[in-house]
């Protein structure tokens, strides 16, 4: 006797768990049950769980009978002609999809050669076994599974064509490659998710050997030719919004270049590139703090007394411009209406990203890396049949990974290149590394793809033969000129008046707390005090209670709050100090202040 | 020897002493030169006036610390035998602990001992029995209000001990029974009327824990050869009273417990455990630290005379000034303390200074410089 469970509900019970279950699975198979179901039976609690709900993962496979795979090479020619279609198996039940409960009851061949009578099941393909981006790296079997996993989300950063109607699409944050390819060495799964519609790389000639040193850890050195003639040059697209808001009060924001006379006004100049209704013209060149839509808002906290008061009156600026380190041109302007209707205006800055020192490119084998020199074409080294790579990949990123996959997909690439044709890396099946080198000896380069290279700046030959050949390398979107940042004097934080934090408020960088352990451990304490001078202020303190006292501006003079006209004597400390004594006086703690001259 | 005299007050005596030795035999000019390049290496060595040795101690052994998180090994040997090695032992020590997790002991053996003579019966003889290393079988009679022990006739062979010996340490562990010796054991009979049936209970649990025989604590022991002595590893550790034994080697023999020792045989001596405690488990992971570093560190954990742990409730909390006292953890309470006694800083150390924006007193800062106004 066996509990059944339907749904995780206790529905009944049967005598023969075992037969009930394959009567279950041959109903299905058959049709008579819905082939979202999956029967699983555990042996152990000795129950049955049938499952029709939401949300199980599930993956196709084959059915084996009697070590036989029911797809049969009619199937297969069928499908080609297009005579029957995928759920067409999948209701014959060829194909079903299993949970992973009823997984636990399956045995499952990996590939033909290993099926035997017990086999319920087979693969497909041993690629289902991966993700797209995982699928999608070619020789992936010949190296370590960390790394594909790093490779898989690397392709997920990578540059491409991401959409055809990116022209009238406001997204934010878009990338465009300018002249993307498809891969010369493809699985698979390029061709199921038809990446030639949107290709995410560029096919390089690449040589693996060390240049000046300039990619040592990881970096590499690109071409300067190849980057004139667009390899790896994008575009970035980032929409600025601005929108009419309506206020309580029949008060209105308003687009428009702003009247001289509105609080917060920030010069002519700034709003040189305004057309009469205030948004921008289309291919403005635009820069740091250019405005793009011109808006004006109502004064804030508009209170009674307020409304005679004609300073008050006025409208505050709240223009659109760009920000710290942003440049560009601008591509779109669109003026529209939103759900509420109000009037929204959004404009499109599209601005060149030329390849440059700091950016970083990947192969799709986890071998990232960033640009560490960019050499003219007339220094690069070059073969004896005259190939001038593109990029230049440090040998010292390979022991350590093991990253195979990346070695075998440039003798891909290279045969590739050569021969005139796609190479199919698939993982599990792909053309023989040997019968790659086979063909690249037939076409008359060596054998393992190494060849003889000149230096480029004194047309020396290097001792060493050089493993060149062609690989597809992606443009991942973290590129410097959105990450480049310092500074020396910048904005600060209006409560503690020491710098803000983070690039784009272009704030500083902190001097943390082990920092400065290192600086005292030096005994460099007046180079530790002029560190954090930042919020530095000069407090007047009164000799006779120890508090703060007040400087009045207006009179010159100090005088303390409580005390009155005493004794008061500047003193230099922190503003987090200060505000310090002020969180003490706010838990009603007297933090008095006993001076000494210190010299 | 004129020319050692000139160096004699200069050098430390115990340098000074090893130089002369080394030198013996040597023209005088060269031994000269020898003493010169030692004095001078000598003055190098030497920590400067200002130089904040604390936090440097502070980083020398914080570095390897974060090292040391990454190496997920934090306890050696077999099941019985643990000892907590790594981070979590640093931690543990430098947190000045009274309970430490692995408590362990060296015993050094005498003479004859030594050499393997006794060998299994000393160690036996100082692992802690009780009741229920040497039984079998114990059960209870409610009705009858009797607990019924059978003994293991060969383990009590072996530690050496006889039937009336147990059942005279288990009448003396409880008041109001009786027990009657059996062919195979024990029968207990709780006097009392109906109302002491719970104690039946209570006392078949706790009889087991009874103690028997051995040092209190040594709950494993572990005899092995080191070098070509034989010595008694345990785990648990009973320093008064393994010291007291007649075939213990009291000089050499350790415990792995600070708190103990500082106990039985004062701070110094917890002092240096604390140095060698913490010098193994740091040679153990292969990093190299500076002696001088961890004797800092010991010292000020030891110099009010108790250990104290490098934590808010031990050397931190003995710090003069209020504010450095709150910039470590718990800041309100030192605070709120400080104001109801009206507690005065006086800005003399380096995280007050830091807080206030003011030259550190170390380094560069510490010195003052008076300049003399001519009238």
């Amino acid at each position: 006797m066996s509990e059944v469970y339907l749904n995780g509900k206790f529905v009944g019970e049967v005598d023969e768990p075992l037969v009930f279950v394959e009567q279950f699975k041959s109903e299905r198979r058959k049709g008579n049950l819905s082939e979202n179901a999956n029967i699983f039976y555990n042996d152990r609690s000795n129950d049955i769980m049938v499952e029709s709900g939401k949300g199980r993962a599930r993956r196709p496979l084959i059915v084996v009978k009697d070590g036989i795979p029911l797809l049969t090479e009619k199937h297969i020619s069928q499908l080609e002609k297009g005579e029957i279609s995928w759920s067409d198996i999948i209701q014959q039940g060829v194909i079903e999809f299993l949970d992973a409960a009823e997984e636990e009851n399956a045995l499952i061949a990996f590939t033909e050669k290993e099926l035997r009578s017990e086999h319920t099941h087979i693969e497909i393909s041993p690629l289902t076994m991966f993700g797209l981006a995982t699928s999608l790296i070619p020789y992936a079997n010949h190296s370590p599974a960390a790394r594909m996993n790093i490779g898989g989300k690397n392709q997920k950063q990578a540059l491409g064509f991401y959409v055809s109607n990116f022209l009238t699409r406001m997204d934010m944050d878009v990338n465009l490659l300018h002249t993307p390819q498809v891969p010369l060495v493809r699985t698979t799964m390029h061709d199921i998710y038809s990446d030639e519609k949107h290709p995410a790389g560029q096919n390089m000639v690449v040589a693996v050997m060390s240049y000046e040193g300039y990619n040592m850890e990881d970096a590499i050195i690109i071409n300067k030719s190849s980057i004139e003639r667009g390899m790896g040059r994008s575009s970035y697209y980032r929409p600025s919004i601005a929108e009419e808001l309506r206020y309580s009060g029949g008060l209105v924001d308003e687009i428009s270049i702003p009247d001289k006379d509105v609080k917060g006004y920030k010069s002519e100049h700034d709003y040189r590139h305004l057309e009469k209704d205030g948004v921008i013209y289309s291919e403005a060149v635009v820069g740091e703090g250019d405005v793009v839509i011109g808006k004006t808002s109502p004064p804030r906290f508009l209170s009674s007394l307020d409304e005679y008061n004609l300073a008050a009156a006025t409208r505050r600026e709240s223009s659109v411009s760009l920000a710290h380190g942003e440049k560009g041109v601008i591509d779109f302007v669109l003026i529209t209406e939103n759900e509420e209707g109000n009037k929204l205006v959004q404009v499109r800055i599209r601005d060149q990203r030329i390849p440059e020192v700091g950016d970083k490119f990947t192969s799709r084998h986890g071998q990232k890396g960033v640009v560490g020199l960019i050499v003219p074409e007339t220094d690069m080294p070059f073969t004896a049949s005259g190939i001038i790579p593109d990029l230049i990949f440090s040998p010292h990123g390979v022991p350590s990974r093991m990253t195979i996959s990346h070695m075998i997909e440039l003798i891909g690439g290279k045969v590739s290149g050569l021969a005139g044709r796609y190479i199919d890396g698939t993982t599990f099946h792909s053309e023989p590394e040997e019968d790659l080198r086979k063909e690249l000896l037939s076409l008359g380069f060596r054998e393992n793809g190494v060849e003889t290279v000149y230096n480029g700046q004194t047309g020396e030959q290097y001792k060493a033969k050089i493993y060149v050949g062609n690989m597809y390398y992606l443009k991942l979107k973290h590129m410097v000129a959105n990450k480049l940042h310092a500074r020396a004097r910048g904005p600060i934080q209006l409560l503690t008046r020491q710098p803000t934090e983070g690039r784009a408020k272009e704030g500083g960088l902190r001097l943390g707390e082990m920092e400065k352990d290192t600086f005292v451990a030096h005994g460099a304490s007046l180079l530790l005090k002029e560190r954090f001078d930042s919020d530095r202020t000069i407090v007047p303190v009164c000799e006779k209670c120890g508090l703060i006292a007040i400087y009045d501006e207006h009179k010159n003079k100090s005088y303390c709050p409580i005390c009155g006209d005493v004794e008061i004597t500047n003193v230099e400390v922190s503003y987090a100090f200060k505000l310090m004594l002020d969180e003490f006086k706010s838990l009603c703690v007297y933090p008095s202040l006993k001076l000494k001259n210190k010299y | 020897m004129g020319i050692y005299q000139e160096y004699k007050e200069k050098l430390p005596l115990s340098l000074f002493e090893e130089v002369k030795e080394k030198t013996k035999g040597m023209p005088a000019s060269k031994a000269k030169k020898v003493l010169a390049r030692v004095y001078k290496a000598y003055l190098n060595a030497k920590v400067e006036a200002g130089e904040s040795v604390g936090l440097v101690a502070a980083e020398s052994l914080g570095e390897p610390g974060t090292q040391m998180t990454l190496n997920t090994f934090h306890f050696a040997g077999v099941a019985e035998m643990n000892v907590t090695v790594g981070l979590p032992r640093i931690i543990e020590i430098l947190d000045g602990r009274k309970e430490i997790k692995t408590p362990m002991m060296e015993i050094y053996l005498k003479n004859p001992y030594s050499k393997g003579k006794d060998i299994k019966r000393l160690a036996l003889s100082i692992k802690e029995t009780t009741l229920k290393d040497v039984i079998t079988e114990v059960s209870a009679n409610i009705a009858e209000k009797k607990i019924e022990v059978k003994f293991n006739k060969e383990n009590m062979k072996e530690i050496g001990i006889t039937s009336s010996h147990v059942i005279s340490a288990c009448g003396k562990a409880f008041k109001g029974i009786s027990i009657k010796k059996t062919d195979d054991g024990m029968l207990i009979k709780i006097k009392g009327g109906e109302d002491k049936i719970n104690e039946v209970y209570k006392i078949k649990e706790r009889i087991k824990e009874v103690y028997i025989k051995g040092v209190k604590g040594i709950k494993q022991i572990l005899p092995v050869k080191r070098g070509d002595e034989f010595i008694i590893i345990t785990a648990g550790s009973n320093l008064n009273e393994v010291l007291g034994l007649k075939e213990v080697d009291e000089t050499r023999t350790v415990s792995n417990d600070i708190y103990e020792i500082a106990n039985v045989l004062g701070v110094e001596a917890a002092r240096q455990a604390v140095i060698n405690e913490v010098n193994k488990i740091i040679e153990a992971q292969g990093l190299n630290v500076d002696m001088r570093h961890i004797m800092l560190i010991a010292d000020t954990m030891c110099f009010s005379g108790n250990i104290k742990g490098i934590t808010r409730y031990g050397v931190v909390s003995e710090k003069a000034s209020v504010l450095a006292r709150a910039s470590f953890e718990t800041p309100i309470r030192h605070i709120i303390n400080a104001s109801l006694v009206g507690e005065v800083d006086k800005l003399s150390s380096i995280v007050e200074n830091v807080m206030l924006n003011q030259p550190v007193p170390v380094g560069t800062g510490l010195p003052g410089l008076v300049v003399k106004v001519r009238k």
